[in-house]
């Protein structure tokens, strides 16, 4: 957006302070297309050129932004993911998924590799993630906020907490300790039992082909997820993918649909 | 003081936590709440309620094995949720309260009266924001730096922990697994859970209640997504975390985790008691004749519970949708009420199946 930019009022005419200086340079000017955000039309264009900022729109009803109302939790939500991949990334220089190393790598990171809190930030983050998301959802709920012409953004929303929580079980296996191989162990259990396609579900003994079983322990849905008959190596891989890779592009673009919508759907809800 | 800990409080609060007392007392704990919502959310009631339970929380950690169970480092948001669940479910029945009883003196709601005004995003809405990004992270470090990620032993396919515990947000679906088989539990119940939230919009019609606080003008809706979420979800999280352990068995709140405990497992078949101890004869040999009696039972469940429901509690509901919405509700609804049902039965009469065809692996 081509805009002239002007110059900003110091407070007192004829000595510009350093920060002043800065701003007038051109370095700066071309960075921000607009003066200091204290007039009406700076403070717009502060939230229009921006590409994130962007997001919002300039004005926003006063019910709508209210803690009490929304309690910030979608914001916090996508905070805490944020947080999630910075510090994931952080944590991908350091881990290597295959079984005789992965343990390892989590064990130095604990000890030897400076700022060692990346791993506590990663996983609290995660678990906070899963309580504001539950947290958003039920403040949408009692607020009503799903109504027309909300409906698809709350589908969305669905789908975006279901991923929160796969992204949050498939990282649950990469540490490699007891504790993750075992709850993913019972987690994936389950997929032995869905009706058809896991080898013990409902009807599956049902499924044959010249008298042969065709959903067997090593062709249901269970040994496609992990790779195997249990949670292996190739679990393993394929959880960290998941983790790292897939669910997390698949998120963002979620998110990007969820927050378009809420703009085009007239902004946060309120009272008619 | 240590003789009312040891003799009073602990045993009540054995008590209170088994599973067949406090499903069905939380149940009762949130119906009331919602039909008393405007004088249990007042500001000295409400901080009654929770300086008691956070009281209680404070007690109990002189007790070692509840602290331990409290601190381990996977159970700390459980705890930050069952309290940050009642601080909102406060917050939102007080402005419900507040609106409510605006809407009866003819007045609109809090929202309203803040809706005229707009302002502008930048800097009311990133001041607000920025706000919460710095507290969100000032609590996350602290919580970093005082709780360190667990890390156990290395992976072993050759040693099974006992018990072994799904992560905590599935905890609640495991704890179905004492009811259900996996099939029903760990598939069915999952999928039914976001087909179910994904259908909401499309089957509330109700045109009030948009975009404000209340209760009064969206009851029903408002009490069935509560009894979800709250009882089926965080309560079942709470008991398959906190009070199950070994061969997960129950352990009341200031139990030791024994590992030998074993509890005595004499759960019956419907068929038992309609064939055997009914009729006093054996068991039929062909499934379809041994299971009728149940099969009987879960299709007039699905049959009937419908139209009970359309003259009964869905009364009104049933005259203001159309069909396809109805029966859509309706068999949420009974399939949501499928789980107290396995569960009374469990706990009065030791119900194993309502239908066992291990044959097919069709087991209910
Ligand atoms: C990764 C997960 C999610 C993120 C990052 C996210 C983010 C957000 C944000 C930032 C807002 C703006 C208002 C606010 O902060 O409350 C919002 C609104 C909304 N969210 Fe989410 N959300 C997520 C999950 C969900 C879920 C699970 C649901 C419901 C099932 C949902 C349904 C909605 C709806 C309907 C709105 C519009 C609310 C209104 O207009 O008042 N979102 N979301």
């Amino acid at each position: 957006m081509a805009t002239v930019p002007q110059t900003p009022p110091t407070k007192e005419p004829g000595k510009p302070g350093l920060l002043a200086k800065v701003r007038d340079t051109q370095v700066w000017k071309s960075i921000f297309r607009h003066g200091y955000p204290d007039t009406q039309r700076n403070r717009a264009l502060a939230v229009l050129s921006n590409v994130f900022l962007h997001l919002h729109p300039v004005r926003v009803r006063k019910s709508g932004i209210a803690l009490s109302f929304t309690w910030c939790m979608g914001g916090v939500t996508f905070f805490l993911f944020l947080v999630e991949a910075v510090t994931g990334i952080l944590l991908m220089f350091y881990y290597r998924p295959v079984a005789y190393s992965a343990y390892n790598d989590i064990q130095e990171l604990r000890e030897t590799i400076p700022l060692g809190l990346m791993r506590e930030l990663h996983r609290w983050g995660a678990h906070a993630m899963v309580l504001t998301v539950w947290l958003h959802m039920f403040r949408v709920f009692m607020t009503g906020s799903y109504k027309p012409p909300r409906e698809f953004n709350w589908v969305v929303g669905v789908v975006l907490l279901l991923l929160t929580l796969l992204l949050s079980f498939t990282g649950y296996l990469l540490p490699w300790d007891q504790l993750a191989i075992w709850a993913i162990t019972v987690g994936s259990n389950m997929a032995r039992a869905t009706p058809l396609m896991g080898h013990e579900g409902p009807g599956a003994s049902l499924l044959t082909l010249d008298g042969e079983h065709l959903v067997t322990a090593g062709s249901d849905v269970r040994f496609a997820l992990l790779g195997g008959r249990f949670v292996g190596e190739n679990a393993l891989l394929r959880f960290y993918v998941l983790h790292c890779v897939f669910i997390p592009v698949i998120a963002v673009m979620l998110m990007a649909v969820h927050f378009w919508r809420v703009r085009k759907d007239g902004g946060i809800s309120g009272p008619l | 003081m240590n003789t009312l800990f040891e003799y009073i409080l602990k045993p009540v609060m054995t008590f209170v936590a088994k599973p067949h007392i406090l499903l069905p007392a939380s149940s009762v704990a949130l119906v009331l709440t919602l039909k008393y919502y405007r004088t249990v959310t007042k500001p000295k009631i409400a901080a009654t309620i929770g300086l008691v339970l956070a009281g209680l929380l404070v007690v109990s950690c002189f007790d070692p094995n509840f602290k331990k169970n409290i601190l381990k480092p996977d159970n700390v948001p459980i705890v930050l949720l069952l309290f940050g669940l009642l601080f909102f479910l406060w917050l939102s029945l007080r402005r419900a309260a507040i609106n409510d009883e605006a809407a009866e003196r003819g007045e609109p709601p809090l929202e309203a009266r803040m809706k005229r005004e707009s302002v502008l995003v930048w800097p009311d809405l990133v001041m607000i924001e920025l706000i919460c990004l710095v507290l969100v992270s000032a609590v996350l470090v602290f919580w970093a730096i005082f709780i360190r990620a667990p890390l156990e032993e290395p992976a072993s396919a050759a040693l099974t922990p006992n018990p072994s515990k799904a992560p905590w947000y599935f905890l609640g679906l495991q704890e179905m697994l004492v009811y259900f088989d996996p099939w029903y539990a760990g598939v069915l119940l999952p999928t039914l859970i976001i087909v179910g939230l994904m259908a909401i919009p499309y089957v509330d019609t109700n045109p009030k209640g948009s975009g404000y606080y209340t209760l009064k003008e969206r009851k029903f809706a408002i009490t069935v997504y509560l009894f979800g979420f709250i009882i089926f979800w965080v309560v079942l999280i709470t008991i398959g975390t906190f009070l199950r352990g070994a061969n997960w068995n129950f352990f009341g709140p200031y139990d030791k985790w024994d590992p030998h405990f074993q509890q005595p497992l004499k759960n019956i078949n419907i068929s038992e008691i309609f064939w055997v101890k009914m009729l006093k004869q054996g068991m039929p040999s062909e499934w379809y004749i041994r299971e009728l009696p149940g099969l009987l039972m879960a299709g007039a469940f699905m049959l009937l519970g419908p139209l009970i429901l359309a003259k009964t509690v869905l009364k009104d509901l049933f005259r203001k949708l159309d069909i396809v919405r109805f029966s859509v509700v309706a068999v949420l609804m009974l399939f949501m009420i499928s789980m107290p049902i396995k569960m009374l039965g469990r706990w009065l009469i030791n119900l194993k199946y309502v239908i066992y065809i291990p044959e097919y692996f069709i087991n209910i």
